[in-house]
């Protein structure tokens, strides 16, 4: 205890004494102005996440409009529209339009499979068994993503065990009626988009399966009960009575699922054609290319379909969902 | 209590709910399998023999051990910076409510809400605009930045759970704001914090996305083990970095769901 600490006793007995020195200054000084805790506290992650990400988000939105000296190769830092010109070049408009209409089927093909495992693990798992759900959704959610793609190279290439287990129950023949298929097939399921969007619906599943469940650990079960005391078949209930009441659940996830394929690059790389997605189209742009003002640009594509995405969605209250 | 409690699934949905776990759990048991797997040259099914040697091989490869050791540095790193960003951050807003408390939410898990290869291409560009060159400390930027949600996210729901009352009560016992931090505060949201911790460790530790964007040259296990998948160089090696991996990945996730599992939010509901 210093000097001051005691002379502080002295003078003002009926008062509680400061623990003195800087830090009993410092303490004081937040106790009695809450506001400066506060600004302290706030300011490094606010500092950092400004800085680094909103202004990386400027700095992105800012090489977009500028554009590339197609003889020097050299980034030309002018004001220009013409990298957005590029932009909608056939070439890249199909680019766009395939990836919205494999991002589109991944969420319809992942709602679907998710809504069983979803309202199972709601309304009938109880005790060790919902735990077991729970892990059962979040180990596959949290493992590497890059070994989840792996382990489907190694399911969809021709020698695999696909095939291998096609073969045993002598159905090689609809794979093949299925490869022979023009967009769909390919040479091997690895190479195909057949391929692509499995992995795709594999690897963003669980982030459709939890904001489904969230919605439906909602719904009473007693609403399900008084469905059918009504005389409703259970096809009757499910699309009056629970569809509507996970839809914003299902919204909610498809946020996830839709946003996540529009930005990937990984997957369409490794198990796919060579027909390129918007994330590929970013990547080659920004590195072989060197061209970062038209990657920037077609950056902006998914951020703005994103940005109509949401606004619907807050519409249907998925946010309440989440 | 609800009434439903002991009433029994329709057989169509047991088998539809069990069909979707299989189909999210028998690929990466295949995994396992093929780490130990004779086969050099192909995914072939079933494998024609079992062996551990190429556990030894992998051992004895310096780029495996150079690209694990750099993604446990970043990790390591970036994890250090978000416990501290997201703690003050999780602070701010659970303790106080002032303008503008919805929006820094908002900032906070801005990184992960939009597609990984935004805040790449983002971040590829500001380094590029200001003429930063990519080092060991590039990664971590991108790194910490989106980590950051993930202990934020911890911590705000055990904020929630702990009472306001605790820290007025040791205040009138007379600590200051410096012991009530270190005997209430800390003590209460310690596990949150561990949990969380473990969950951004894994997050980076994974990353491959942003990464590729930040990393230039250099290479973290993820980044080699895309390099593989693309260019094959000796696949039985990547098989057992791959099974490595997943082993890395899971344990974090498991020990932070035993750590939060009594809360009403258990760790890792957000990746």
């Amino acid at each position: 205890m210093s000097l001051d600490a005691a002379m502080m006793r002295a003078t003002a007995p009926a008062i509680l004494p400061g623990s003195g020195g800087l830090r009993g200054a410092l303490s004081d000084l937040f106790w009695r102005k809450p506001k400066v805790l506060l600004l302290l506290m706030l300011l490094p992650p606010v500092l950092w996440l400004g800085i680094v990400y909103i202004g990386s988000l400027f700095a992105l939105l800012a090489q977009s409009f500028f554009s590339i000296d197609e003889f020097s190769g050299l980034i030309n830092r002018e004001f220009t529209l013409k990298t957005y010109g590029d932009l909608f070049q056939a070439a890249n408009l199909d680019i766009i339009l395939r990836t919205v209409t494999m991002a589109a089927l991944v969420t319809l093909a992942s709602a679907v499979i998710a809504f069983p495992i979803a309202y199972y693990a709601a309304r009938y798992a109880r005790g060790r068994w919902k735990a077991l759900f729970y892990l059962g959704i979040m180990l596959p959610l949290w493992s590497s993503y890059l070994v989840k793609i792996y382990a489907w190279k190694l399911i969809l290439a021709k020698e695999g065990i696909l095939t291998w287990l096609l073969a045993k129950l002598h159905l090689l023949w609809v794979l093949d009626a299925w490869l022979s298929l023009p967009i769909v097939g390919g040479n091997s399921l690895s190479v195909s988009f057949t391929g692509t969007f499995i992995v795709f619906v594999y690897v963003w599943l669980p982030f459709m399966i939890l904001p489904v469940q969230a919605a439906l650990e909602r719904v009473p079960g007693n609403l399900v009960e008084a469905s059918s005391d009504l005389g409703a078949s259970p096809g009757q209930t499910f699309r009056n009575v629970l569809f509507p009441l996970a839809l914003p659940g299902i919204v909610a996830g498809s946020i996830f699922t839709f946003s996540l394929t529009l930005g990937d690059y990984i997957i369409p790389q490794i198990i796919g054609t060579s027909r390129l997605f918007i994330g590929q189209a970013v990547y080659s742009q920004q590195g072989t290319a060197g061209n970062i003002p038209l990657a920037a640009a077609f950056t902006v594509v998914p951020i703005v379909i994103m940005g109509f995405y949401l606004w619907g969605a807050k519409r249907m209250g998925a946010f309440d969902a989440l | 209590m609800r009434s439903d409690g002991s009433q029994s699934a329709p057989i169509g949905l047991k088998i539809a709910a069990a069909c979707g776990l299989l189909f999210l759990h028998l690929p990466i048991l295949l995994i396992f399998v093929y780490a130990f797997t004779t086969e050099e040259k192909s995914f072939v099914w079933p494998p024609p023999g079992l062996t551990t040697q190429w556990f030894a091989v992998t051992w004895n490869r310096p780029d495996v051990w150079q690209a694990l050791s750099l993604s446990v540095r970043v990790a390591a790193i970036s994890t250090a910076i978000a416990l501290i960003l997201g703690t003050l951050c999780s602070a701010a807003v659970s303790r106080t409510r002032f303008f503008g408390r919805e929006t820094i939410s908002l900032l906070v898990i801005l990184p992960i809400a939009l597609p990984g290869i935004i805040t790449g291409i983002a971040l590829r560009s500001a380094f590029s605009l200001a003429d930063i060159p990519f080092s060991f400390w590039t990664i971590v930027l991108g790194h910490a930045t989106f980590c950051v949600v993930v202990v934020y996210n911890n911590a705000v729901a055990r904020f929630r759970r702990t009472s306001g009352s605790m820290i007025e009560a040791s205040m009138d016992l007379g600590a200051d704001g410096f012991q009530t931090f270190r005997h209430v505060v800390l003590p209460n949201i310690a596990t949150a914090l561990l949990a969380g911790g473990m969950l951004a460790f894994a997050l980076s530790f994974d990353e491959v996305i942003v990464t590729t964007f930040t990393a230039g040259q250099q290479q973290t296990l993820p980044i080699w083990m895309l390099e593989e998948l693309i260019r094959p160089r000796q696949r039985p090696v990547t098989n057992v970095v791959a099974m490595v991996v997943m082993l890395v990945t899971l344990l974090p996730i498991l020990a932070a769901y035993y750590l939060t599992r009594d809360g009403d939010q258990i760790a890792g509901s957000g990746k």
